[in-house]
């Protein structure tokens, strides 16, 4: 039979990946002097599972390596190895490897981490001498039948009283020895009991037989392999010709290695940003329960449009139809929504290995709490917030806890907490970071900022203020040589990461009693909040998140400095316009600020106004992708469908800003 | 057409095996551990029931001792899918009633040999 096995493999590679998850989840719970039966199981069963579904997808390298994690793991699951700490710091570092090796699958690229072979070594030295890197791929081979001369074989066989009781049929094993040869059958009955002692569910039968074949011995004793601890088989070989089996132990055109699947190096490329999602049944069901609503409204309307004559009652039942529609739409989109939403536990799962490998290279002591764990947001979404997550995490554990001594001094606990919290809130998910650390150093902050030219020396600055210039773009983090954080990657990146996904972020600190991080996302990506605004005749959506305020200017608030750059005054700032229109090319009705009104709106914590000629509706909007449907037009990150059906585009405010040539860089530069 | 109910904890296993099988013309239910594989079982006879050893929430091992208690099952061929370490399983399932297993890592071919083998 001819079946492609790598159809199977992005599932095999999704549930390894799960495995490697709850592998992982466990080890890091695991009290080592005296491990849970249930964990230790749950562990090896992941390392299990990997282990057989790579040895028969045919990733090989992968069932090599996990059958030596797979053989420490049974000797400590049987209690016959005690399970050393050193034990779970290697299998953790094998559960990274086991990452990275999937991770070249996937892609379809060479894995090659020295930490592989200094793994299998370290697991090696573990086992004992005895235990063996090599592949049982190769030693597990079937012998290829060899093409010897025929021999006589005389087998007899005596069967277990009990072998029906397990399924087993001694006629269908002479079927496979008739496969292998020709085969001779006599039966012998002389052990047969009086009636009245006889058990219709035993077998009470034994045969001799006789078997012509040019197969090993091995190959006769596989047919009879499920039962030979219970019943009596001997073997004899009549004819005189030399034995062959050794020769055919020598053959070793491996049947494991032409049949495991195809090698990853022929398989179509394939998306490893993981395509696909998995939708648990309960979901489906609702959405089918939600079709199966409307098709129920639909055939009411439809009886209704069939009436010849509109009666008033049929004018009433046209009505509740069409509320009953709009409300099984509503119902529907969220369900459809709903298949997108993924608990952010899958998130968090990675933050208690990255709190004990980096709280144990400070030297600090941590606890991570973590709650909120089932609350569900758009995969897209959470693809894109943990890289931010991971940084903040970073962040706290290497500049907000202090060390254990430096928290006794202040009479705190030994042991510093840091919490990942999340929850919805309205149509948002929030997610938020705290620690009982330190709390930010508003003097250290503030001297940088100067230093930098983020702010002049004499302003005069709440705390709070202080604390968000830690999101300016040039305010780099820290001192810069922690090993941690200060890679390059600083707030006001994290910043632009959540606020790419139409979120925000804020900050609260207080001194010697921690930090809080807030970051607040849409539940989906699809939909955004948005203000419409008009400009002539076009209708635009501005995303609400990035809207301060939006005012009327008068003539002696605006400095013009060009043609091209004009700037309002707002309180004690200046703040740079936009003239929408002329960037997009079209009519505009207020052709000068003081004509317009002005949306001032947030662009990487600078603040630009919009021309814009008036304000309509704050509604939801689903977004849909230019790119695809049409071409990307700078300034613009998307359009939408308004009720009445004409297009609305989603202004990108960054890119607006990058097209009139005022971004803060400018500002900047000086 | 044949009934054969599959169990295994992995969806990739499970897949495989199911493909295998009803490409090969018999008709197949899945289940993902022993608790669910033993309710199906009660609720239609199957010819044939292959599953893997260490799953969690029941295992195939007490799966199939508690199927062989059903008078349904008692001489149905109930097949274990273990590893080649496995060796001390073998002697268990056996004891719990299995009939045979199939040795993991194993290839379609493999598996319809061993299915046929015990059907017949």
């Amino acid at each position: 039979m001819d079946i492609d096995l790598s159809q199977f493999s992005q599932v095999f590679f999704e549930e390894s990946i799960e495995g490697l998850a709850a592998m992982e989840a466990e080890l890091l719970n695991l009290d080592v002097d005296n491990p849970d039966d249930e964990a230790i199981n749950t562990i090896f069963r992941s390392a299990h599972s990997i282990k057989g579904g790579s040895g028969t997808f045919g990733f090989t390298a992968v069932a090599n390596f996990t059958h030596l994690l797979e053989t420490l793991l049974d000797e400590i699951r049987d209690g016959r190895r005690k399970m050393l700490p050193d034990h779970v710091d290697i299998l953790l570092h094998s559960v990274d490897v086991l990452r990275g090796m999937l991770d070249a699958l996937m892609a379809e690229t060479e894995y090659s981490d020295p930490k592989l072979q200094e793994l299998e070594q370290r697991l090696n030295e573990a086992l004992g001498a005895d235990s063996q890197t090599s592949s049982e791929a190769t030693t597990d081979a079937e012998p290829v039948a060899d093409t010897s001369a025929n021999q006589i074989w005389r087998i007899r066989f005596i069967a277990g009283e009990h072998i029906m009781r397990c399924g087993n049929d001694p006629m269908l094993m002479f079927n496979e020895l008739r496969d292998i040869g020709s085969l001779n059958v006599t039966l012998l009955t002389k052990e047969m009991p009086a009636l009245d002692g006889y058990d219709p569910e035993a077998c009470y039968l034994s045969w001799e037989l006789e078997l012509e074949t040019d197969q090993p011995q091995e190959k006769i004793k596989e047919a009879f392999e499920w039962v030979e601890d219970e019943c009596e088989i001997s073997y004899e070989q009549v004819t005189t010709e030399p034995a062959e089996q050794e020769q055919a132990e020598a053959k070793t055109s491996a049947v494991v290695q032409t049949v495991t699947s195809k090698p990853q190096g022929t398989a179509k490329p394939k998306n490893t940003d993981g395509g696909s999602i998995r939708v648990s049944t309960e979901k489906i069901d609702m959405l089918i329960n939600m079709v199966g609503e409307l098709v129920i409204t639909q055939a009411m309307l439809g009886q209704i449009g069939q009436q010849e004559e509109i009666s008033q009652e049929s004018v009433l039942m046209l009505q509740q139809g069409l509320e009953q529609l709009a409300s099984h739409t509503r119902d529907l989109q969220e369900s459809v929504m709903q298949i997108r939403m993924i608990p952010i536990s899958f998130a968090f799962n990675r933050f208690p290995r990255l709190v004990r490998d980096t709280s144990q290279q400070l030297g600090k002591k941590v606890e991570l709490i973590m709650k909120g764990e089932e609350t569900e947001l758009d995969k897209t979404v959470m693809e894109k917030i943990v890289d931010p997550m991971v940084h903040l995490v970073r962040n706290s554990l290497d500049h907000g806890l202090e060390s254990p001594e430096d928290r006794v001094a202040k009479g705190k606990t030994e042991t510093g907490s840091i919490t990942l919290n999340a929850y919805h809130q309205g149509g948002n998910i929030v997610i938020e970071i705290i620690d009982d650390g330190a709390g930010l150093n508003t003097e250290k902050i503030l001297n940088k900022a100067v230093e930098k030219g983020l702010v002049s020396p004499d302003e005069d600055l709440s705390d709070d203020a202080i604390h968000q210039l830690i999101f300016k773009p040039g305010f780099s983090t820290a001192d810069a040589v922690s090993d941690l954080s200060g890679r390059g990657v600083g707030m006001d990146v994290v910043k632009r990461n959540i606020h790419e996904l139409n979120g925000t972020i804020d900050l609260r600190s207080r001194k010697d009693e921690g930090s809080r991080f807030t970051i607040r996302l849409p539940l989906t990506l699809a939909i955004l909040d948005g203000q419409l605004v008009r400009i002539g005749d076009h209708v635009y959506v501005v995303p609400l998140v990035s809207i301060y305020e939006s005012l009327q200017v008068s003539q002696d608030r605006i400095n013009r400095l060009s043609d091209e750059h004009e700037l309002i005054r707002l309180r004690d700032e200046y703040v740079p316009v936009v003239k929408v229109f002329k960037e997009f090319g079209h009519h505009a009705e207020a052709q000068n600020i003081k004509d317009g009104l002005v949306m001032v709106v947030d662009n990487s914590n600078e603040k630009v106004g919009l021309l814009v000629d008036e304000l309509l509706a704050q509604q939801q909007v689903v977004i849909k992708n230019l790119e695809d449907n049409y071409t990307r037009i700078p300034g613009v990150s998307g359009a939408t469908i308004l009720g009445n059906g004409t297009v609305a585009l989603i202004i990108d405010v960054a890119g607006l800003v990058n097209l009139a040539g005022i971004g803060h860089s400018n500002e900047h530069a000086a | 057409m044949k009934k054969i109910l599959a169990v295994d904890d992995s969806a990739s296993m499970r897949q495989m095996v199911g493909f295998t099988l009803k490409t090969a013309g018999f008709d197949v239910t899945e289940a993902c551990n022993g608790d669910e594989a033993l309710k199906v079982a009660q609720q239609g006879q199957y010819d044939l029931v292959i599953s893997d050893v260490n799953m969690p929430v029941m295992d195939g091992i007490t799966l199939i001792r508690n199927l062989r208690d059903l008078p349904a099952y008692k001489f149905t061929p109930l097949l274990m899918l273990t590893t080649e370490s496995g060796g001390d399983k073998k002697q268990e399932g056996r004891a719990a009633g299995a009939t045979g297993w199939i040795v993991k890592p194993f290839n379609p071919d493999q598996l319809l040999a061993t299915v046929r083998k015990v059907l017949g």
